[in-house]
């Protein structure tokens, strides 16, 4: 009885030193002083702010955008930029500022649904592979390795082929082809934990594997994650704008941007104004996640903040 | 004389403040003269021969004094001319031979590169002076190793690997910085022995930094005590070791374990720790650690002077402190 | 002797990465998806013509078996036959193939001479404008569209400029005769330099619209992987050695920076097939990847299976390709102990 006592307490003292907490305030501390990633995090505010503004204005019923983004007007389609239509129009008439701006709730949406949904499976998988290790492990990993042989959007693809075409579809398809990535992540982190002395202590006064896994490793990569999901977000809103593209993702009445984007292509010679703004808010959106995932990787990795 | 510095002066600008690594060094080498450069690590030995050889990194920066090799100075010298004098009139080994090799490349064709830099040889001659130069320092069957990779070799043969390569000029000058310190002992006396020997048969000056004592004592003609940047002692080998003058010295030496003393007693140790080169104390560098400190230590810096075939830095051996300094 | 040994280990785990990859198709695509009877013969067909049609693809019967016959055909060289054109598998793939690769080959070829260009000139002037200026550019290129970007340029260079066609691989009129279905090469080989400076021009713009991602990430990784070099004891000993700051970096510093370089360089090129699908699509460049899509969406199970099998294929072909090279890059790794 007393020995289980004395291996407590050091137990404690390593927990105490790795607490979340303050991981998460050193985090800060150095990500305070990198200008790109604080850059990055206002953008993400902003477009946060206005995907937030225009679901709710729209809820409401209240109109806050210049135009009803799907109200189609033939007489005035292909209007290129000026005062009225800061963006033009489309092929419909339609107001592509207005467009523009509402379609950051779909792109943010779906790419943050989508990273919850790779993130939540790949968490379980690779807790599971990394602490079970053995048969289990290998055969989990071989399927992620699976996966990964094949490109992902020809994965998302087919999943969108198998499922149907609309924005949950398209949530699911693109969450479940980035599953590996999070799942190595994790099998990785778990596997340098599994040797650390707290957690050997835990085995050692008897808890049990999960509430190992819960209370006393995933805390501690929690930041790993964190980072992964951030640059996670850039891609999921990548792919979901490639296969708008493609015409499978996000249908319409949605303003979406890659579908914007797949839709206007025809007039690329004769309205190329038409496909230049959607395109810069994905780049912004996917810019912003980008420059604050790299902000947050280099502030958990003190020796790249060097560089 | 071959190479002379003159109040040499090297800082480092760090974003809390300035660092001076170096603060007005002045000493020189006469041909074929081993001189120890001695002191703890921060002590500024080590950017001293960088400073000489030109390899300072950034945020350093040599910012006064000469340092003139042959009566020339190096310091006014362009990049490209010390190009030409660097690994040919002065060559240079480090204290790390585990990774002061390129891991990618053959031992033969890291030598190769740097005698075909300076020399006019072509690729065969370069080859045999090459393997010529392995077996001068003692690397068996040298024609087979000369085709290993660096990590095929132990930290030994790497540091003979180190030497080869910076003898295969024939400088004038080899600055050797640690070079034993990351070695086995047994390895550390052959390697002293192979740099003692080749002095001889090149007659070139070696400028040998060390921390260790037992280095110095083996190796060394003449020997400068450093500490936080300054010169605190200077003497021949053998006057600092049977009169060591400086507190500092002295406190080096009674540090050094001695197998023939059976007395019992506690290795001494200098108390306190080098102080951080931002806040150095007042006066003195060495007198919050010293056991024979004085008021006047505290607010003024003594100056080196020239006592008794000695250069020493400290207040006992001023005219005004002369009369302690008997007392001793 | 060794090597060759491990090269043969390698290749014999393609099998059962191709047994997985072929699973989690047909998962996905004959367990989960709708019949395909009616989106191949179309709404009007009747349920007779349509159980015929079941009936000699095989699809009625159960799944397991359904596997075991994809497999066992496999075997002999046989993937089937699509469900619209009738013709093999094998001769639908194989005659897109080349204008994928081809395409996929000068993107990384741009993207690693220019990302490596960059990355070193970053290092090497750490925390100047260069280096700023690459950073920026390396960030905007990895949060781009890959599809978004050959929109651009098409509207820059083919309907502003108009300096270079906007779509297809070569003007049919200098159609070299076909040898490796490699235009370029075919071109080169029968001296057709019409052909040759034709297929170049359609070739530039989707190179670079492909291969701007992969540039961006080779830039970074080289410059990280530059600086680290950089501060190793070997270069100053290099220094030490009176040879020229440029022999250093090329010599010294780079070519150990390699070394992590061209992992990405691999993963990069394996990522390519997959953006290979938009690009082509941007570009209406006759390959493998738009068509792919097509195929998927059309239910024309047999050939996406192909597909996906050869790509998997060449994603393992590239992994090992990538670890002979580390093998030449860095004399430290042997390839004695299981999977190096």
């Amino acid at each position: 009885m007393n020995q289980v006592k004395e291996a407590k307490k050091p137990l404690q003292a390593e927990r105490n030193a790795d607490k979340p907490e303050s991981q998460v305030k050193a985090m800060w501390e150095a990500l305070k002083t990198n200008k790109a990633a604080i850059a990055g995090m206002y953008l993400i505010l902003i477009l946060t702010v206005v995907a937030v503004v225009v679901w709710a204005s729209e809820l409401m019923g209240m109109r806050i955008l210049p135009y009803d983004p799907n109200d189609s007007d033939l007489s005035q389609s292909f209007v290129a930029p000026n005062s009225q239509h800061w963006f033009g129009t489309d092929q419909l008439g339609r107001d592509i500022f207005s467009r523009v701006l509402d379609g950051t709730k779909i792109s943010l949406f779906v790419g943050i649904a989508a990273v919850a949904i790779s993130m939540t499976i790949g968490v379980v998988f690779g807790s599971i592979a990394g602490y079970r290790g053995g048969k289990t492990d290998t055969i989990i990993m071989r399927f992620m390795d699976m996966m990964l042989a094949i490109p992902s959007i020809l994965l998302a693809i087919a999943f969108m082929a198998a499922l149907g075409k609309g924005i949950d579809k398209a949530i699911i398809a693109i969450g479940l082809v980035s599953i590996p990535e999070y799942a190595r992540i994790i099998r990785g982190s778990i596997l340098s934990a599994k040797e650390n002395d707290y957690v050997q202590a835990a085995r050692v006064i008897g808890n049990n594997d999960y509430s190992i896994i819960f209370k006393h490793i995933l805390p501690n990569v929690v930041s790993s994650i964190v980072v992964r999901a951030t640059l996670g977000v850039s891609s999921a809103i990548l792919d979901t704008a490639a296969l708008g593209f493609l015409g499978l993702g996000v249908q319409p009445p949605y303003a979406e941007w890659g579908d914007m984007l797949g839709r206007a292509r025809g007039f690329i010679f004769s309205a190329p104004y038409t496909l230049v703004f959607p395109g810069v808010a994905i780049t912004i959106t996917v810019l912003a996640f980008n420059l604050f995932g790299d902000g947050l990787r280099d502030a958990l990795d003190p020796k790249s903040r060097l560089r | 004389m071959l190479l002379e510095v003159n109040h040499l002066k090297t800082d480092f600008k760090l974003k809390k403040g300035i660092v001076h690594a170096v603060n007005d060094v002045s000493f020189g080498i006469e041909k074929g003269e081993i001189l120890a450069i001695v002191g703890e690590s921060g002590s500024g030995k080590s950017v001293t021969s960088l400073s000489v050889m030109g390899l300072l990194q950034e945020p350093g920066k040599v910012v006064d004094g000469e340092i003139l090799y042959k009566g020339e100075d190096l310091l006014k010298k362009s990049e490209k001319e010390l190009q030409k004098i660097r690994g040919d009139q002065i060559s240079m080994i480090f204290q790390e031979p585990m990774t002061s090799l390129n891991p990618v490349y053959r031992i033969k064709d890291q030598i190769i590169e740097s005698i075909m830099t300076h020399m006019k040889l072509s690729r065969k001659e370069a080859l045999a002076r090459t393997v010529e130069m392995l077996k001068t320092v003692g690397i068996p069957s040298p024609g087979q190793r000369a085709n290993d990779y660096p990590h095929q070799m132990s930290g030994g043969m790497r540091q003979r690997v180190m030497i080869a390569m910076a003898l295969a000029c024939n400088p004038e000058l080899l600055i050797a910085d640690e070079p034993t310190t990351a070695l086995d002992v047994t390895i550390q006396a052959q390697i002293l022995e192979l740099l003692y020997s080749l002095r001889e048969r090149f007659n070139m000056a070696v400028l040998l930094i060390t921390h260790d004592l037992g280095v110095v004592a083996e190796a060394a003609d003449r020997v400068i005590v450093m500490y936080c940047g300054q010169i605190m002692e200077e003497a021949d080998v053998k006057s600092l070791f049977s009169n060591p003058m400086h507190p500092y010295t002295l406190g080096l030496l009674n540090s050094i374990p001695r197998i023939e003393d059976e007395s019992g007693e506690r290795l001494y140790m200098i108390k306190g720790m080098v102080p951080n080169p931002l806040h150095m104390p007042q006066g003195c560098p060495f007198s919050d650690r010293c056991d024979r400190c004085m008021e006047r230590c505290t607010l003024e810096m003594p100056e080196l002077k020239e006592v008794g075939g000695h250069k020493v830095r400290c207040f006992l051996y001023n005219q005004e402190a002369g009369k302690e300094a008997d007392d001793r | 002797m060794q090597m060759i040994k491990y090269m043969i280990k390698r290749i014999l785990m393609l099998i059962p990465v191709l047994i997985g990859v072929s699973i989690i198709v047909f998962l996905i695509m004959r367990v989960f998806s709708p019949d395909p009877a009616p989106i191949v013969l179309g709404e009007h067909a009747t349920q007779q013509s349509m159980q015929e049609w079941r009936l000699a693809n095989g699809l009625n019967d159960p799944i397991w078996l359904q596997y075991v016959n994809y497999i066992k055909d496999a075997m002999t060289g046989n993937l089937g036959t699509s469900y619209y054109t009738k013709a093999p598998v094998t001769q639908e793939i194989f005659s897109r193939f080349p204008a994928t690769i081809e395409l996929a080959i000068a993107a990384i070829i741009f993207a690693s001479l220019l990302g490596i260009f960059l990355g070193v000139v970053s290092a090497v002037k750490k925390n100047s404008i260069f280096d700023n200026g690459g950073r920026i550019l390396a960030l905007i290129g990895v949060s781009m569209p890959i599809f978004w970007l050959g929109i651009l340029l098409i509207i820059l260079f083919s309907g502003t400029l108009h300096w270079l066609p906007s779509t297809g691989r070569l003007n049919p009129l200098y159609q070299p005769t076909q040898i490796t279905g490699f235009y370029l090469i075919d071109s080169l080989l029968t001296g057709n330099m019409n052909a040759l400076v034709d297929a170049l021009r359609h070739l530039v713009l989707p190179a670079l619209a492909l291969g701007m991602y992969s540039m961006a990430i080779i830039t970074r990784m080289t410059r990280s992987s530059m600086l680290e070099s950089m501060s190793q004891d070997y270069i100053r000993t290099a220094r030490a050695k009176g040879i020229t700051n440029r022999r250093v970096i090329r010599k010294h510093a780079l070519r150990n920076a390699l070394i992590p370089i061209v992992t990405v360089i691999g993963l990069q090129f394996g990522s390519l097939l997959g953006g290979a699908v938009l690009t082509e699509t941007v570009f209406s460049w006759p390959g493998i990847g738009a068509y792919t899509v097509n195929c998927i969406l059309k239910s024309d199970f047999p050939v996406v299976q192909g597909v996906v099998l050869l790509v998997a294929v060449v994603y393992v072909l590239v992994n090992l390709a990538v670890d002979i090279i580390y093998a030449f890059l860095d004399p430290r790794i042997k390839y004695a102990k299981k999977e190096g």
